[in-house]
């Protein structure tokens, strides 16, 4: 399980890294997958399957299609490439780069100093327990980011609404399309 | 809402009938036919094969006009004409491209003598591309084809071969235009 | 001992070796079986006969069809991306084979036993997505990447109709395990109890490997062939090869979640399950014979209108079912 749990963890910081090299938009994405693949392994190498699985059915399966989804509608090539390359350029990355540096430092200094580092172990965490951890203790929690999507949702039904009381989409277009007609004679 | 209901149900009934409907034709008869064992009908008009044929005689049909050549809208047709000592035509060669032949029959249309014919035949598959120019040799069959009885030269009113002017079936005698007798 | 193993340890993973390879082989055989089951059977119901020359029934087509495709030219368009079009394909056979890792066929023989088999399934059904989405972005052809982007929409969708859909089981079974599932049907199959699931499911399904009537990102007759228009030799091989396993993939769920699994009397576990997995392939080609694609409109309208809201129904009277008799 060590084993598993290096390699992966290897996995996802160099799949990281060319996420963030990459000038191709959509091949940084297909790191992107790689590396949140790579950390479910990590996850399940930790003992926690269900935290594993639902990384990639909700980040790798349904957050990150949406994103190719967009970006392969943004019509991209060389030119796109050669100006991500541009940017690329030391000047811009080394001031960020340092100071995420010296966060890492003393983060990792702060983990090691703590004794808060965890050993990888064979305990297993069940999809029951998470369950039960969730709708006991964080039953708050949970209730809230339920608030927040229900938001979200009503926000996106409300946007994506086609006309009021119009139930089959033919024939509002043909309505509209009549009236239309209607007031240019 | 009883609307909806409805359309429910007429479409997921609509589906499932389509569904049993295709599958009750498991028990139909099928219509293929398994070809090379069992041959299919094939008229006698049917575009096939092109053959040269022969008269009632046994002499060829063909009098080298080139007419099926100037009607064959793929040019797939040479014929070179040629004459024995009695001045009847025939093809010296009549060569015919069914690798471009698209059977559509018109040579036959324009033949005079009804000796270019297609039969109902198709297998004609080759390997070798050369193998589908057909030689007058390939052409020609000891036959009459789907014309018994007609002989052009019998009743066309060309002098040839021991035949005289007026001398062809429903032919007059040629007028003699240096009497003044009727 | 080696390597720290004990003799017992390398045996048990010597069988799970022999077991996976097995089941690999048998799934990808069985798929590739379908392709000339699918042809005979479109011809039975077309009144014709379908491939009958190769072999016994024609059975050898199948093997025929493999040798001209890998004899093909395995071309790969200039303007194509090339590192992304040749994974595509890859993608596809990859995820659907890892599904069948969790399926229970009988109750000894199963690559793994995880506890969490449902969500594993989930996960890789929903991974095949990048296949479809990348092949039709790499091809940089329109017909694909209209294709491409039909899927992303469609199989996005769906996936939540089948997740939902499932929730009702694993309700009813107290677990995610695939093994548990099928042992929790000995007094009833889920198909009574959880009908209107059982329905979702197997539309979502065949949405979720884009199979006629769903199979809008291929669509012959306005994309071409949508996402592998520009796919040739054994590239265009593995995406085909890759639907059929999505067919057993699905045929396998549905028997192993709704239909009691390897459960059954007199015969053996195996024979129930291959009958009922099989029977669900037939259905599968019924389908495609005798069914209309709808317009994408449509689809998205059936799911998000119809599925959902029966979906969200089922689990929560099925919830409330199971609190009340607990
Ligand atoms: S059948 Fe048509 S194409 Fe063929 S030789 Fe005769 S005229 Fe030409
Ligand atoms: S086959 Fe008929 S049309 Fe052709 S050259 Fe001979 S006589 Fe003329």
């Amino acid at each position: 399980m060590e084993f598993a749990f290096f390699i992966a963890g290897f996995i996802a910081l160099a799949a990281t890294l060319r996420v963030i090299t990459c000038a191709n938009p959509v091949h940084a994405l297909l790191y992107l997958i790689v590396s949140l693949l790579a950390v479910a392994i990590d996850f399940y190498a930790l003992g926690a399957p269900f935290a594993a699985t639902l990384e990639v059915v909700v980040y790798a399966g349904a957050v990150m299609v949406l994103f190719v989804f967009v970006v392969m509608m943004l019509n991209l090539n060389a030119e796109t490439v050669a100006r991500e390359r541009h940017w690329l350029r030391p000047a811009l990355w080394t001031g960020p780069a340092i100071m995420a540096g010296v966060l890492l430092f003393a983060m990792l200094g702060a983990l090691i100093d703590g004794h808060s580092i965890g050993v990888v172990d064979g305990q297993v965490l069940s999809a029951n327990s998470v369950g039960k951890q969730l709708f006991g203790p964080y039953v708050l929690v949970v209730e809230l980011s339920a608030f927040l999507l229900l938001a979200a949702l009503v926000v996106a039904a409300h946007l994506g609404r086609e006309d009021d009381d119009v139930e089959d989409k033919d024939t509002a277009r043909r309505e509209r399309g009549v009236s239309k007609a209607g007031e240019q004679r | 809402m009883k609307n909806a209901a409805q359309n429910a149900i007429s479409a997921t009934s609509g589906v499932l009938r389509t569904l049993g409907m295709t599958f009750m034709h498991s028990f139909r008869k099928r219509d293929t036919i398994m070809y090379p064992e069992e041959q299919p009908y094939l008229p006698p008009r049917y575009r096939g094969r092109i053959v040269l044929t022969r008269d009632p005689d046994g002499a060829e049909r063909c009098v080298a006009c080139n007419l099926c050549s100037v009607a064959c809208p793929v040019d797939c047709i040479s014929v070179v004409k040629t004459e024995d000592e009695t001045g009847r035509w025939y093809p010296e060669s009549f060569r015919i491209n069914f690798s471009r032949c698209i059977y559509c029959g018109f040579c036959e249309e324009a033949c005079p003598t009804y000796a270019i014919q297609l039969t109902p035949d198709f297998e004609m598959g080759e390997f070798d591309r050369q193998q589908m120019v057909y030689e007058k040799s390939d052409l020609l069959i000891s036959g009459v084809g789907k014309r018994p009885g007609y002989n052009f030269y019998r009743v066309a009113g060309m002098a040839v071969g021991g035949k005289d002017k007026g001398a062809a079936e429903n032919e007059a005698e040629p007028i003699d235009i240096k009497t003044l007798l009727p | 001992m080696i390597f720290g193993l004990s003799e017992h340890d390398i045996i048990s993973i010597g069988l799970t070796a022999i077991r996976t390879l097995v089941i690999l082989l048998g799934s990808v055989l069985v798929a590739a079986m379908m392709i000339w089951v699918e042809r005979r059977l479109l011809g039975l119901w077309q009144d014709r006969y379908g491939p009958n020359r190769v072999g016994p029934f024609g059975l050898l087509q199948v093997v025929a069809d493999m040798i001209k495709i890998f004899f093909k030219e395995d071309w790969i368009p200039p303007f194509a991306d090339k590192a992304v079009f040749v994974v595509a394909p890859a993608i596809i056979m990859l995820t659907s084979m890892l599904a069948f890792a969790v399926i229970p066929f009988t109750p000894t023989w199963t690559v793994v036993n995880l506890n969490v088999g449902i969500l594993f399934l989930l996960a890789m059904s929903s991974l095949g997505v990048y296949s479809v989405i990348f092949a039709g972005w790499a091809s940089d052809n329109k017909y694909a990447l209209l294709g491409a982007m039909r899927t992303a929409a469609q199989m996005i969708s769906y996936e939540v109709f089948m997740g939902l859909s499932l929730l009702g089981v694993v309700l009813l079974a107290g677990s995610f395990n695939l093994g548990v599932i099928v042992e929790s049907q000995r007094g009833m199959w889920n198909v009574i109890p959880q009908f209107p699931a059982f329905v979702i499911f197997f539309l979502a399904g065949c949405a979720e490997i884009h199979r006629a009537p769903f199979d809008l990102p291929e669509a012959e007759q306005e994309l071409t062939s949508g996402y592998h228009t520009e796919y040739s030799g054994m590239k265009f091989g593995m995406f085909f090869v890759g639907e059929y396993l999505g067919i057993v993939l699905i045929s396998c769920l549905v028997t192993t979640l709704f239909f009691g699994g390897w459960l059954g009397p007199w015969l053996p576990g195996f024979v129930w399950f291959a009958l009922k997995a099989g029977f669900f392939m037939c259905f599968f080609i019924l389908l495609r014979a005798a069914t209309v694609r709808p317009r994408y409109d449509q689809l998205m309208a059936f799911g998000w209108k119809v599925l959902l809201p029966i979906a969200i129904i089922n689990v929560a009277i099925t919830g409330a079912i199971v609190v009340a008799q607990s």
